[in-house]
C-alpha cells in the first residue's frame, strides 16, 4: 500500500491554548496567543495586567494556557515581568521566557510608564500587545490606540474620535531597544516568526499583533481574518520590523496598495463616517505610509 | 561587629543580612540612603541580588510581586508619596499572599511638601493586609528586618519596618550588625510551597467568583491572627541567638503606674524621659509603645494598661474626621473589658514638630487634671 502523503504544516502542532476557554467568536487575540506561544513553546511565563484575555484565560480554579500565568494589575504587566525575570534568575532558572502580554488600553495608556521603564533598563522581557484598538474587555471605550473615526462608547457616533491612533511603535523604537515588530494575526507564519525571533534575542522586546475584535469592532466575527489581511494591504497597519531603534525593515512588501474603504466598510464602528471623512482619513493613511518607507529606505 | 550607622543604614543592612534576593525600589527623600547602600552592596558583591531600578514606587511594589511569586526573597523601601503611590500593589502583594518586606520612612503627606515625620503615609495604608512594625532605634530596624522576612515567610503575609523620618532615618546610633551566619541559621532561605514557573504551571490571581473570593480573604484575616503569637515566638529566639528581644509591644515602668502614655515610633523614648522626671517628681507615670500595630497587639494592650488610672494615647497622625489612629485602636481593645478607664487622645507632631518631654509633661498634666475626656482630641502645641 502506499504511504499516504502528511500535510505540511507551517506552525508546529503543538497547542498551549486549550480549547475551553472564554473567548468571543471571531476572536484575534486568541489567535495571537496560539500563534505566539508555539514559538516560545512550554518554558514560558506569562504576566497578564486586566485585559480581555484575563478573561479568555478562564476564572479561578481554571486557566486554558499550558504555560504559568501571573494576572498582575492594570499598568504593571512590564513592571511584574521585570520582577519576575529578576526573581526567576535568582532561583537559578535563566532559561524561561518571561513575557508581559496586555492589550492596547494596558499598553498605550495605562501600562507606558511601566513598559517605557523595563524597555529603558533593557530588562530582558517580550512584551506583546494583542491590539483591538479599545477597552473592550469593559465594554468598547476609546482607547489612544483607538483610531480616528471610530465609534466607540465613550466616542459616540456624534462625536467620534477625532485624534489618530499613537504610534506606540515610534514610542518603543525611540528607547532603542533590540527589536520590535508588528504582526498581524492574518499572517500567522509572520507572528510566529516574530516570536521566535524575539525569543532567541536578549533584552527588551516588543510585539505589537493586530488583533481584531468583532465585538467592539461590530464586524462579523467571520471576517476577522479578511479585516487583519485587510489592514495590512491597505497599509492602515503595515508588518515592520524595528531593530536596534533604528532599522526598519518590511515584513510583507504591499505592491499594490488598496484604498480604505472596502475595510472601513466592514465594520459597524466606522459605519458613520462621510465619504469626506474616508477621503481625509485616506490621505492620513497615505502620509504615515510615506513616512514608514523613508524609515525603512533611510536604514538601507 | 558595632557599628555606628543611620537608620536609613540599618534598613540596608537588615536587607543584606536577610539575604534579600531581588530589590526594586524608587529614590525618595528621606529613603534615598536605604537604596543607595543596597546599590553599592548590589554593584560590589557583598549582596548577590538583582535591583531593578524601577521609574516609580508603583512598579517598584509591581517588580517586588513578580520576583515573590517566581520565590525571590524580595525588598524595597519607600515614604511617604512613594507609599501612597504603591497603594494599590500594597492589596495586590497581601492578596497574593507575598512575603515582601518593605521599609517605610515616615513622611508626612502632601500638600504642602513636607519631608518631616509623621504617621499618616504608613497608617493609611493599615487596611491594605499588611503586616506594620514601628521602630524605635535602628538596632531595632536592622533586627526588625529579618525577623519580618521570618515572620512574612512564614505567614505568606507582606510586612512594612517603619521608622521615623530624620529622628531615626538620618540619626546615627550604635548598631550591632549581626554574624551573618548567625542570621542565616536564624532565617532559613526562602522556599514557598508554590511559586511562578514551567515546571509546574498554575493560574495566580485569576478572575475569582463569590463563590471563592470570601475564603481567600477569611484566610488572610486567619493566618493574620496567628503573627501576634509567630511574632513573640520569632522574637523570643530572636533573643536566643542575638540577646535582644522582638516583641509587640515595649512597656516601660507601667506595673504601678497612675498614667501611662501610650506611644509609637521614636516618641516612645522621648516619653521615658518625661517618665523618669515625672517619677522624680512623684507621678508614677509610664510608658507603653506600641510596636507592632498590624495586627494590633489587644490583649497586650489591655493587660498591661489594666491597673492605670489614666491612659493618654499620643499620636503623630489623625484620621481626619475621627480620632488619632493608635488612640482608636487602644480604646477599641478596651471596649466590653474596662469601660471605665478614662482614655485620653491626644494629636502631636503632625508634619515633624519636635514632640519633647516636656510635650509628654503638658500631656500627663492634662490628663491628670481631669477625671474624664472632655473632648474628642486633644491638640498638643497647635498655633491657633
Amino acid at each position: 500500500m502506499k504511504k499516504p502523503r502528511t500535510m505540511k504544516l507551517s506552525l508546529p502542532d503543538e497547542e498551549l491554548v486549550g480549547s475551553g476557554n472564554l473567548a468571543c467568536q471571531g476572536c484575534g487575540a486568541t489567535l495571537a496567543m496560539r500563534y505566539v506561544l508555539k514559538a516560545l513553546g512550554q518554558r514560558t511565563v506569562l504576566c497578564i495586567p486586566a485585559c480581555c484575555w484575563s478573561v479568555i484565560d478562564g476564572p479561578f480554579p481554571h486557566s486554558c494556557l499550558d504555560v504559568p500565568v501571573y494576572h498582575c494589575a492594570f499598568e504593571t504587566a512590564a513592571s511584574t515581568a521585570s520582577g519576575v525575570k529578576a526573581g526567576l534568575e535568582m532561583v537559578g532558572d535563566t532559561e524561561t521566557t518571561v513575557v508581559a502580554w496586555a492589550g492596547d488600553g494596558g499598553t498605550f495608556d495605562i501600562g507606558i510608564q511601566a513598559l517605557s521603564g523595563a524597555a529603558e533598563r533593557n530588562d530582558d522581557i517580550i512584551y506583546v500587545c494583542y491590539d483591538n484598538e479599545a477597552y473592550m474587555n469593559t465594554g468598547i471605550q476609546r482607547s489612544s490606540a483607538t483610531p480616528f473615526g471610530a465609534w466607540t462608547t465613550t466616542t459616540p457616533v456624534k462625536h467620534f474620535k477625532n485624534r489618530p491612533k499613537k504610534d506606540i511603535d515610534a514610542i518603543m523604537a525611540a528607547h532603542r531597544i533590540p527589536y520590535i515588530a508588528t504582526a498581524s494575526i492574518a499572517y500567522a507564519e509572520d507572528v510566529y516568526k516574530k516570536a521566535k525571533k524575539a525569543k532567541d534575542i536578549q533584552g527588551t522586546r516588543f510585539l505589537h499583533i493586530y488583533a481584531p475584535c468583532p465585538t467592539g469592532w461590530k464586524s462579523r466575527p467571520e471576517d476577522s481574518i479578511r479585516l487583519a489581511r485587510m489592514v495590512v494591504q491597505n497599509s492602515i497597519f503595515p508588518l515592520y520590523e524595528i531593530e536596534n531603534g533604528e532599522k526598519y525593515t518590511l515584513s510583507i512588501k504591499v505592491k499594490d496598495k488598496k484604498p480604505i474603504h472596502d475595510y472601513l466598510k466592514l465594520q459597524g464602528r466606522f459605519r458613520h463616517l462621510t465619504e469626506d471623512q474616508i477621503k481625509f482619513m485616506q490621505e492620513e493613511v497615505d502620509k504615515n505610509w510615506a513616512r514608514l518607507l523613508r524609515k525603512v529606505e533611510s536604514s538601507d | 561587629m558595632k557599628k555606628v550607622i543611620m537608620g536609613n543604614h540599618a534598613l540596608s543592612y537588615g536587607a543584606m543580612l536577610a539575604r534579600s534576593q531581588v530589590i526594586a525600589a524608587y529614590p525618595i527623600t528621606p529613603q534615598t540612603q536605604v537604596v543607595e547602600l543596597l546599590s553599592e552592596m548590589c554593584a560590589d558583591k557583598t549582596l548577590d541580588a538583582k535591583f531593578i531600578k524601577v521609574e516609580s514606587e508603583h512598579s517598584a511594589m509591581a517588580a517586588c510581586i513578580g520576583a515573590s511569586v517566581a520565590g525571590a526573597r524580595t525588598f524595597t523601601a519607600t515614604s511617604s508619596q512613594g507609599l501612597a503611590l504603591m497603594h494599590e500593589m500594597l492589596h495586590w502583594a497581601s492578596g497574593g499572599r507575598l512575603p515582601v518586606v518593605m521599609g517605610d520612612i515616615n513622611r508626612s503627606m502632601g500638600p504642602g511638601w513636607s519631608i518631616w515625620t509623621d504617621q499618616n503615609d504608613s497608617l493609611s495604608q493599615r487596611d491594605t493586609g499588611w503586616m506594620q512594625y514601628y521602630c524605635a532605634s535602628n538596632q531595632e530596624v536592622l533586627d526588625t528586618v529579618i525577623q519580618a522576612f521570618k515572620v512574612s515567610e512564614r505567614l505568606a503575609i507582606p510586612s512594612m519596618v517603619i521608622l521615623d523620618a530624620f529622628a531615626l532615618s538620618h540619626t546615627y546610633e550604635v548598631v550591632d550588625i549581626p554574624d551573618q551566619a548567625k542570621v542565616d541559621e536564624y532565617l532559613p532561605p526562602f522556599r514557598p510551597q508554590v511559586r511562578l514557573t514551567p515546571d509546574d504551571p498554575h493560574a495566580f490571581g485569576g478572575l475569582t467568583s463569590p463563590e471563592h473570593y470570601f475564603e481567600l480573604r477569611y484566610k488572610l484575616q486567619k493566618d493574620m491572627e496567628k503573627a501576634p503569637g509567630l511574632i513573640e515566638e520569632t522574637g523570643r529566639e530572636f533573643e536566643t541567638m542575638f540577646g535582644r528581644y522582638l516583641g509587640l509591644v515595649d512597656d516601660y515602668l507601667c506595673d504601678d503606674a497612675d498614667i501611662i502614655l501610650v506611644t509609637s515610633g521614636t516618641a516612645g523614648y522621648t516619653a521615658r524621659v518625661a517618665v523618669d522626671d515625672m517619677r522624680k517628681s512623684g507621678i508614677k507615670a509610664g510608658n507603653l509603645r506600641i510596636k507592632v500595630f498590624r495586627p494590633f497587639p489587644f490583649e497586650h494592650v489591655r493587660r498591661i494598661v489594666k491597673n492605670a488610672k489614666k491612659v493618654a494615647v499620643v499620636d503623630r497622625n489623625i484620621s481626619y474626621g475621627h480620632h488619632g489612629m493608635f488612640f482608636q485602636e487602644v480604646k477599641s481593645a478596651l471596649y466590653g473589658h474596662d469601660d471605665s478607664l478614662p482614655v485620653f487622645g491626644f494629636i502631636a507632631g503632625l508634619g515633624g514638630r519636635d514632640i519633647t518631654p516636656s510635650t509628654f509633661r503638658e500631656i500627663a498634666d492634662i490628663a491628670l487634671s481631669k477625671d474624664r475626656p472632655e473632648e474628642e482630641i486633644i491638640w498638643i502645641g497647635v498655633k491657633r
